[in-house]
């Protein structure tokens, strides 16, 4: 029996199999950020421990740091704490860190694979669940808690029983502002929020080979959102390309064998999968949420469901409707919203603010609407200077912020007020995610720049 | 991080019968701010526990005098969402040694057993006796016995087998983790490592 994309990954990283216990698997890249690493070294430094392999780990300021005037000290002082903590641990330890300013600085998950610092067939780590971002490069990657960010620090290695396997299939053509945030939208909400526990799923089909890395990053990211470990996809010519020339990405003839083996890196024609599910492409339309958990999406021009047609429960359902102030059976087209978000690892790339562009060129901002329009890094910022977007928006009265994860987890100053609604393109509508009392309704860069110009829930096919 | 031991817990238990419990719940972001795992406790749910104005809210689990106990008995799904170990600190903190839920969120689970929460997971008609159990007597005691890996309800004497992996149990019985394992491998990750293409 042949192995799957993941077998091959895993098995190849595996130091030790635990007897009646999980694997030790080495770790080649592990991310950091501020928020859940002051604890774990802490805990190093009361274990008189060292970083391992310091040049193996990178960290960035990222979910705490403001979005505007950052050359300015950040004034909130438990978040400016934080940020120090991040530059004296990393600082001590001999990591390299891109803080605030940095001209790599961004969101983890967005800087990581812009560097090189992802390639195929790696495994990754970062204290962040959405480090399942990077399995669109054929990597395992996947999030951890602070004890394991403490154990990859002083071994790089983790100790994870292997997930069971799935495979999700989706096969076709997508139709028109059909985007890769509305595949992953449509697959969770086929499956729920916890469809995909326990398993590590890779995805397949030729939506996914048609992909560009960018769209295959937004697939692989929201992976979590179904419960899944993570999510990969195997590298093919599109990756390679990406990743080639990169400042970490090997060179040479590092590249010319790292290069030999990527291309060995595909599910065997017989592997087995524990799970396997199959997609039509053409049954996928652009995707809003109506609730308060990602698996709660629905086609953009469907009605809000009735509780038995859906996977939660029936008191779950009403709490999540009762939050968002929302009946069954309404149309969620033409209700009025407040705020818009771009940005985060899910949609915070060049192509999800050239789709933001593609939509409100030649119109205006509705006036109702608060617009944050967040670059996930530096290099997204300095792309879209340089390929006149930034003229697009500010023509249309849209204001461009800094990098950082903003209004995503709203740490920061970025958060929706209590009973507004925002339509952002970030990946979680949980109860007070963007701020207490928040109301999310996750979408499409192309459905948030049709809601930012109309004030309300909008086809962007109707624009 | 070592943590106490664990071995029989017998305990009441509060009852949160809501699915999909997230850890945006959990610890809502606004309080990861803290570089010191220190007072977590206090904010283990705070838009459930607290209306804006800080006052208590008088319906929620946490705030109601009826229940008390080191077990939390939640809905399917517990723990999904975000990788923050803070929701498993939180739920320490506030005094509960075990969760019980028909369904666990991964990494939630793996950052329980990391910081010495026991994650019991049960099956859905198991969960709701234990619901029911509690409906009748708030102070009902659940058994939670880990060298025999068995949940009982006390009072009618229903039991259920939970699984847990040999390593693990270890741990959780000795109060060990993973990094006093792993730094006993140092040499051997060594070699591994020179064994890598990137
Ligand atoms: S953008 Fe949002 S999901 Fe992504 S790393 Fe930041 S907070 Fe987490």
């Amino acid at each position: 029996m042949g192995n799957t994309l993941f077998d091959k990954v895993w098995d190849s990283h595996l130091v030790r199999k635990v007897n009646d216990g999980p694997d030790v698997i080495f770790i080649d890249r592990h991310l950091v950020h501020e928020v859940t690493s002051p604890v774990a070294f802490l805990g190093l430094k009361n274990r008189g421990i060292s970083v391992m392999f310091p040049e193996k780990t990178f960290a960035v300021a990222d979910h705490n740091t403001p979005t505007i005037n950052q050359h300015l000290p950040v004034t909130n002082i438990e978040s400016a704490n934080q940020l120090d903590t991040l530059e004296r641990n990393t600082n001590e330890f001999g990591i390299s860190h891109w803080g605030l300013g940095h001209a790599k600085n961004g969101v983890v998950h967005v800087v990581a694979p812009e560097n090189g610092v992802i390639v195929p067939g790696a495994t990754v780590v970062c204290g962040d669940s959405h480090t399942s971002t990077h399995g669109a490069f054929g990597a395992i990657a996947f999030g951890i808690g602070t004890s394991e960010v403490e154990m990859v620090l002083a071994s790089q290695n983790i100790m994870q029983a292997k997930p069971k396997k799935m495979r999700i299939n989706v096969n076709g053509e997508l139709s028109n502002s059909v985007t890769p945030k509305d595949v992953a939208l449509y697959i969770i909400s086929q499956l729920s929020t916890s469809g995909a526990t326990g398993y590590f799923v890779e995805y397949a089909g030729d939506v996914f080979e048609k992909m560009t890395m960018e769209g295959r990053m937004t697939v692989c990211n929201l992976s979590i959102e179904m419960g899944a470990r993570g999510g990969m996809i195997a590298p093919d010519q599109a990756t390679f390309d990406y990743v080639q020339g990169k400042e970490f990405a090997p060179k040479g003839k590092d590249w010319d064998k790292a290069m030999e083996y990527w291309k060995t890196l595909k599910t065997d024609d017989d592997a087995v999968f524990d799970k396997e599910l199959t997609f039509s492409a053409s049954d996928i339309d652009p995707m809003i949420t109506y609730g308060t958990n990602p698996g709660m999406g629905i086609g953009l021009t469907k009605d809000v469901p009735n509780v038995e047609d859906t996977k939660e429960g029936k008191e779950t359902f009403g709490k999540s409707l009762e939050y968002m102030d929302f009946k069954e059976g309404e149309s969620m087209i033409g209700k009025t919203i407040d705020y818009v978000f771009l940005g985060s690892c899910t949609n915070g790339r060049i192509e999800d603010f050239r789709a933001f562009a593609s939509i409100i060129k030649g119109k205006k901002k509705a006036d109702n609407v608060t617009a944050w329009l967040v670059p996930g890094s530096h290099i997204v910022e300095a792309q879209i200077k340089e390929e006149g977007i930034l003229e697009i928006l500010t023509d249309a009265g849209f204001e461009l912020r800094q990098p950082g994860c903003s209004a995503c987890l709203a740490m920061n100053d970025d958060k929706i007020p209590a009973g507004k609604y925002s339509v952002s393109t970030s990946n979680r509508n949980f109860e007070g995610r963007q701020g207490p009392g928040s109301r999310t309704l996750l979408a499409s860069p192309l459905v948030a720049a049709a809601a930012a110009v109309t004030g309300k829930v909008t086809d962007p096919r109707e624009i | 991080m070592a943590y106490d031991k664990f071995e029989i817990l017998k305990s009441s238990a509060y009852p949160l019968p809501i699915d999909n419990v997230d850890t945006d719940q959990l610890i809502p972001a606004r309080f990861l701010k803290a570089t010191e795992r220190k007072g977590f406790g206090d904010n283990l749910f705070r838009d459930w526990r607290y209306n804006s104005d800080g006052s208590a809210k008088s319906d929620f689990v946490l705030n109601d005098n009826k229940y008390s106990g080191k077990i939390l008995v939640g809905g399917k799904n517990f723990g999904s969402g975000s990788s923050r170990e803070h929701a498993a600190w939180a739920i320490y903190d506030f005094g509960f040694r075990c969760v019980i839920s028909s369904e666990f969120a991964d990494i939630f689970k793996n950052n329980c057993l990391n910081i010495g929460v026991l994650p019991v997971q049960v099956s859905d008609e198991f969960a709701k006796k234990i619901f029911a159990a509690i409906e009748s007597d708030p102070k009902a005691e659940i058994e939670v016995n880990l060298p025999d890996q068995k949940v009982i309800i006390l009072a009618t004497g229903e039991s259920e087998s939970f699984p847990i992996n040999g390593y693990k149990k270890g741990n959780m019985l000795n109060g060990f983790d993973d990094i006093d394992y792993l730094n006993n491998m140092k040499e051997e990750i060594k070699a591994f490592a020179e064994t890598r293409l990137f």
